[in-house]
């Protein structure tokens, strides 16, 4: 048993690291002031054209997709390599990884063409237009709707919490287009053109005073029908594959948040409430060692499954504890580190502490991570049913048509 | 990388739990409740030692197989699932002890009879009034020990001791040949699991390995517990999910209600959680890596929330019948205790998790 790469990994990862020292230098150390939207875009896209000169990008996608043909393990080691760096990234995440592969999967020839070499270049940049006010964790709920109108279709609602919806050019929408069947049925996918006439985004302003999803507002948007992923009504299916390439990313803490070792180096300097260096505490010895155990454990359980991989296997259902572990050991801590340092955790602004403000930063997104991308409960949901193979909860509205269902 | 057990380690935990399913688990656990049930199960203990069970971790040269860690913690997790009515687990954690801390001639003496089934050995770390593993009142003095061991597990019937006490410098483990000293039994809340009381009024001990010995094997005792407590928690989930599917309420089986699942699924997280920092802890004695304190402390915290976790929730979701004598929920139940009642409780455990960051923080500053 053993950490290492397998000769083949090694080898890849030692090309990787060699052309990320003589590229990515001027990333070396975060940017002194984080970047204005303008500047991030322009150093994404600078940034994806050059990975794309050198063939890293759509590492695991097909040849014949402009990709490198290779595993999983080999985007994983590109990931991990490029993460010791402070390149810009996020831009491409959801377009590359997600609504790219739908297209190339369900799309036709001329539209395969026509987008997918110039999303990989980073020319042009996708976002995905899924979750809705009242499709959320119900997503086949979806009211957006797409009417046939000749060749076109065209499309009326909103759709919400979409990423990048501001700097995108293109975007992957699933709309309603038969209301008359039960709801997972008459789903349809389509290709939309983010500046096309009728579209309208805006930004969403979070409860942590960031601003990084959108809604975005259909009237009378017209799609080609050519601009069709899948068939009519099988656009639950479709977006479930879309779903199925964001199971390959194996999600962990962010990369910058807090954990344990925070815990630990806010203990040492701050008192106890019963006197003494809080470090030397009980309960902070028992919170620490609890933080431990939720963070290394996530990034070990990563590794069972990257060993999986490696050995061509698929992971086994492990990893999907992985984000309810994470987003809830996330704000555990750091409410209880921000409670440790009293009155102090709770001051902003400029008589604020950097190092606390990471934790309030902690501490607020914490509260949006436990909801993105499938909120605590749906997530337990999921490892009862799918691991555990107890039965789903009960749905009144399942088989009944999506307009006669209360 | 290679995270994972090896194949011939997995094949030998498979051969494991396909007997105990046919010859342990809970029916033969309840047979051993019976007042005057034999210590353990005899029949079951010579089929293992044929199959070399014991004989796994034994180097060849003491008629053993000579095989890693990673096949004991196989066979932990497998007699921890089904409850086995067999000492495997004390003579797993006493043979590590031998291997780790024993002179040539200690090896010769003892391994070749704990590689053939003929020597129970078991490790007594309890005593009465101590709190945890290192705060010891038996001495060691003159090559005799001095004081009570209890409650230690699997005594009965038990051939060889390996016993912590405190000596010159620093508790350290002594090894009690059982012919020569007093054993009674000792009731506790696990009754399935003999349970004994070591009187040491001045037995003759040698003493095996030094102090830092003793902490080194502790690491190892607790990879190989954590092992235990994740097959005993996986049981306890795996009988709850099988109740949840069957058993209907309001109209429908009460696996379908969140209140019910999302139980269900911590279960898992915990469990998964565990096997996480258990097989760090394996990886961790195989390489003799820097990591095996941490990754062993959290091991054994991590596996007894694990364990605590499912064996109380089982209960809990079977509803009134799994409080019943007849359920055997009340298995994993009393045994989650009697897992946290060996080699130091979990505060202690979780407090040495963090004195081992501290230290890897100091030799990294």
């Amino acid at each position: 048993m053993d950490f290492n790469d397998t000769d083949v990994e090694a080898a890849y990862r030692e090309q990787v690291r060699g052309w990320l020292t003589d590229n990515a230098a001027e990333y070396r150390e975060p940017p002194a002031t984080p970047w204005k939207l303008d500047e991030f875009i322009r150093r994404s896209k600078a940034w994806q054209a050059k990975k794309h000169a050198a063939g890293y990008t759509g590492i695991t996608w097909p040849r014949a997709m402009g990709g490198q043909g290779l595993t999983p393990m080999h985007s994983i080691i590109y990931g991990q390599e490029e993460g010791r760096y402070h390149a810009p990234s996020g831009l491409y995440s959801i377009g590359l990884g997600m609504c790219i592969p739908t297209v190339f999967t369900h799309g036709n020839p001329e539209v395969v063409q026509r987008y997918v070499p110039k999303a990989l270049l980073g020319e042009e940049v996708w976002c995905q237009l899924f979750s809705e006010p009242a499709a959320g964790s119900d997503l086949a709920g979806i009211r957006t709707k797409a009417v046939k109108d000749g060749d076109d279709w065209i499309i009326d609602g909103q759709k919400v919490w979409t990423s990048f919806a501001h700097a995108s050019d293109f975007g992957i929408v699933v709309c309603r287009t038969d209301p008359s069947v039960p709801k997972h049925k008459g789903l349809t996918m389509f290709i939309v053109d983010m500046k096309a006439p009728g579209m309208e985004v805006r930004g969403i302003k979070q409860m942590s005073g960031g601003s990084d999803f959108n809604e975005v507002f259909f009237t009378g948007v017209r799609v080609k029908d050519s601009h069709r992923l899948g068939d009519v009504g099988n656009g639950w299916k479709v977006a479930l594959t879309t779903l199925m390439h964001e199971r390959l990313a194996v999600g962990g803490k962010p990369r910058h948040a807090p954990g344990y070792e925070t815990l630990m180096k806010l203990a040492r300097g701050v008192e106890a409430p019963a006197g003494g260096p809080a470090i030397e505490a009980g309960d902070v010895r028992q919170r620490i060692a609890q933080s431990y155990i939720n963070d290394q454990g996530i990034k070990l359980t990563q590794m069972r499954a990257l060993s999986a991989l490696s050995k061509g296997q698929i992971p086994g259902p492990e990893q999907s504890i992985a984000k309810v572990v994470v987003a809830k050991t996330m704000q555990d801590m750091a409410s209880f580190a921000l409670d440790l340092a009293g009155g102090d955790g709770f001051v902003t602004g400029a008589d604020g502490d950097p190092e606390l403000a990471k934790l309030q930063g902690s501490y607020l997104g914490a509260a949006g991570l436990r909801i993105a991308g499938g909120t605590d409960e749906i997530l337990r949901n999921i490892i009862a049913e799918r691991v555990l193979g107890l039965p789903g909860d009960l749905r009144p509205d399942k088989d009944k048509p999506f307009n006669a269902a209360a | 990388m290679n995270f994972d057990f090896s194949d011939d380690a997995k094949a030998l935990g498979e051969q494991a739990r396909k007997l105990f399913a046919d010859k342990a688990g809970t029916t033969a656990a309840r047979a051993a409740m019976a007042k005057d049930a034999p210590a353990f199960d005899a029949g079951l203990w010579a089929e293992i030692a044929n199959l070399g069970w014991t004989a796994a971790r034994v180097p060849e040269a003491h008629g053993g197989l000579g095989l890693s860690a990673e096949e004991t913690c196989q066979l932990a997790e497998a007699a921890g699932a089904y409850l086995a009515t067999v000492p495997l687990v004390s003579v797993l954690l006493a043979t590590e002890a031998l291997l780790l801390a024993g002179s040539d001639a200690q090896q010769a003496r003892w391994l070749p009879g704990i590689a053939d089934g003929s020597v129970i050995a078991v490790v007594a770390t309890n005593e009465p009034g101590a709190v945890n593993p290192v705060a010891l009142s038996v001495k060691a003095a003159d090559g005799k020990l001095h004081g009570v061991k209890s409650p230690v597990a699997d005594l009965p019937g038990a051939h060889l001791a390996i016993v912590a006490a405190a000596g010159a410098d620093g508790p350290s483990l002594y090894l009690v040949d059982l012919k020569d000293a007093q054993v009674e039994s000792v009731e506790t809340l696990d009754l399935v699991r003999r349970h004994g009381k070591l009187t040491l009024n001045g037995v003759a001990a040698e003493a095996l390995g030094d102090a830092a010995a003793y902490q080194a094997w502790l690491d190892r005792a607790a990879v190989i517990l954590a092992y235990e407590a994740i097959g005993t928690a996986s049981s306890a989930m795996t009988m709850t999910v099988e109740y949840a599917k069957t058993r209907v309420a309001f109209g429908q089986t009460i696996g379908r209600y969140q209140g019910v699942k999302h139980k269900c699924a911590d279960m898992f997280i915990k469990i998964e959680l565990a096997r996480a920092h258990a097989l760090h802890g394996v990886a961790m004695i195989g390489s003799d890596g820097g990591e095996l304190r941490q990754a062993a402390a959290a091991a054994r915290v991590a596996s007894l929330d694990a364990v605590s976790y499912c064996a109380e929730e089982a209960v809990q979701l079977h509803g009134g019948i799994g409080f019943t004598w007849e359920s055997d929920c009340q298995f994993y139940y009393r045994r989650a205790r009697a897992l946290a009642a060996t080699i130091g409780a979990r505060g202690w455990w979780a407090d040495r998790l963090v004195r081992a960051l501290e230290l890897r923080n100091r030799a990294a500053a």
